[in-house]
């Protein structure tokens, strides 16, 4: 009874703040529903049992990925009202598409209900450990057969970060020109200066 | 009692809206990088769901791996926001193709 009442609340929300992010006239009041939408999907898992992707969710999402939506939306001086000029010529058309998609997916579940499209049969390889919990079975999978997957998404967040750094890395021309400390560190003294104590009239070899 | 066709509506519900919004706010690209968030979490609801409701884990896994994907493709696509408003002025992607070479 509570687990319906907390789906519908859920539920409710995740949609109704997700109609509120894309119609929002203000990217930042977008960004903070998108926020509240992550916390209602995060409840929405919770309720089916996985929690730990739950946890992920709100501290990958909301903790990261939103808060570098609001830092860019805050940090550039963007005009928004002349960004939404094409918001009422593009109405129909999107609606048209929504519709035909949501129409596409109702029949592929109403297919399924009518009993045409079945559900594969789990392997039971993957099943969820007996008397433990959902993070010890998830990390079982994790860092047994998906280790290498698992390593792979690592090597996808580090090149994502470098790209980032790389993209918007700015070099600061200096006035006083440029310090390069690896220069100035591999120079050798015998290569630098030379002491040297020439006669009267002698000259220096360069 | 809640079933999995339940959490395949709100999912399809809520990829449709992400659509829409890619629709609706075609100059404004930070709305559209929020719509793609959107999609991309309705794909992880309805990989959670089913595999909460088939008893099998790597549902889950795979869950884990389009998070993943989905930060990295935020932060590329912010750093490209930003280096493009820098050199523009404007984040209207309408006159994107200006950009080519």
């Amino acid at each position: 009874m509570i687990q319906t009442f907390a789906f519908y609340l859920f539920a409710v929300l995740v949609i109704a703040s997700a109609v509120m992010v894309i119609s929002s006239r203000n990217p930042v009041h977008s960004v903070l529903w998108l926020i509240l939408a992550f916390f209602n999907a995060a409840g929405l898992m919770v309720i089916v049992g996985a929690e730990f992707i739950a946890m992920l969710l709100v501290i990958v999402y909301v903790g990261a990925v939103a808060v570098l939506f609001l830092f860019v939306v805050m940090m550039l001086d963007i005009d928004f009202a002349e960004l939404r000029a094409g918001f009422i010529k593009n109405f129909p058309l999107g609606i048209a598409i929504a519709l035909v998609l949501l129409a596409e997916m109702v029949l592929g579940l109403g297919a399924y209900k009518a009993g045409v499209i079945q559900l594969g049969e789990p392997s039971g390889l993957a099943a969820p450990l007996p008397g433990e919990s959902n993070i010890e079975s998830l990390g079982a999978l994790l860092y047994g057969q998906y280790l290498f997957l698992f390593e792979t998404a690592g090597i996808i967040l580090l090149v994502a970060m470098i790209g980032a750094i790389v993209l918007t890395h700015r070099e600061i021309r200096s006035p006083r020109g440029h310090q390069d400390i690896s220069k100035q560190v591999s120079r050798r003294p015998e290569e630098a200066t030379e002491m040297m104590r020439p006669e009267v009239g002698k000259g220096v070899k360069l | 009692m809640i079933g999995i066709e339940h959490y395949v509506v709100v999912s399809a519900i809520l990829f449709v809206l992400g659509v829409l919004g890619i629709f609706l706010n075609r100059k404004n690209i930070i709305v559209i990088l929020m719509a793609v968030e959107l999609i991309l979490l309705s794909v992880n609801i309805n990989l959670v769901a089913f595999s909460a409701f088939l008893g099998d884990m790597v549902g889950q896994v795979f869950a884990m791996f389009v998070l993943t994907v989905a930060a990295g493709e935020a932060a590329i696509g912010l750093a490209i926001l930003v280096i493009y408003f820098r050199g523009r002025g404007t984040i209207a992607v309408d006159d994107v193709n200006q950009m080519k070479g």
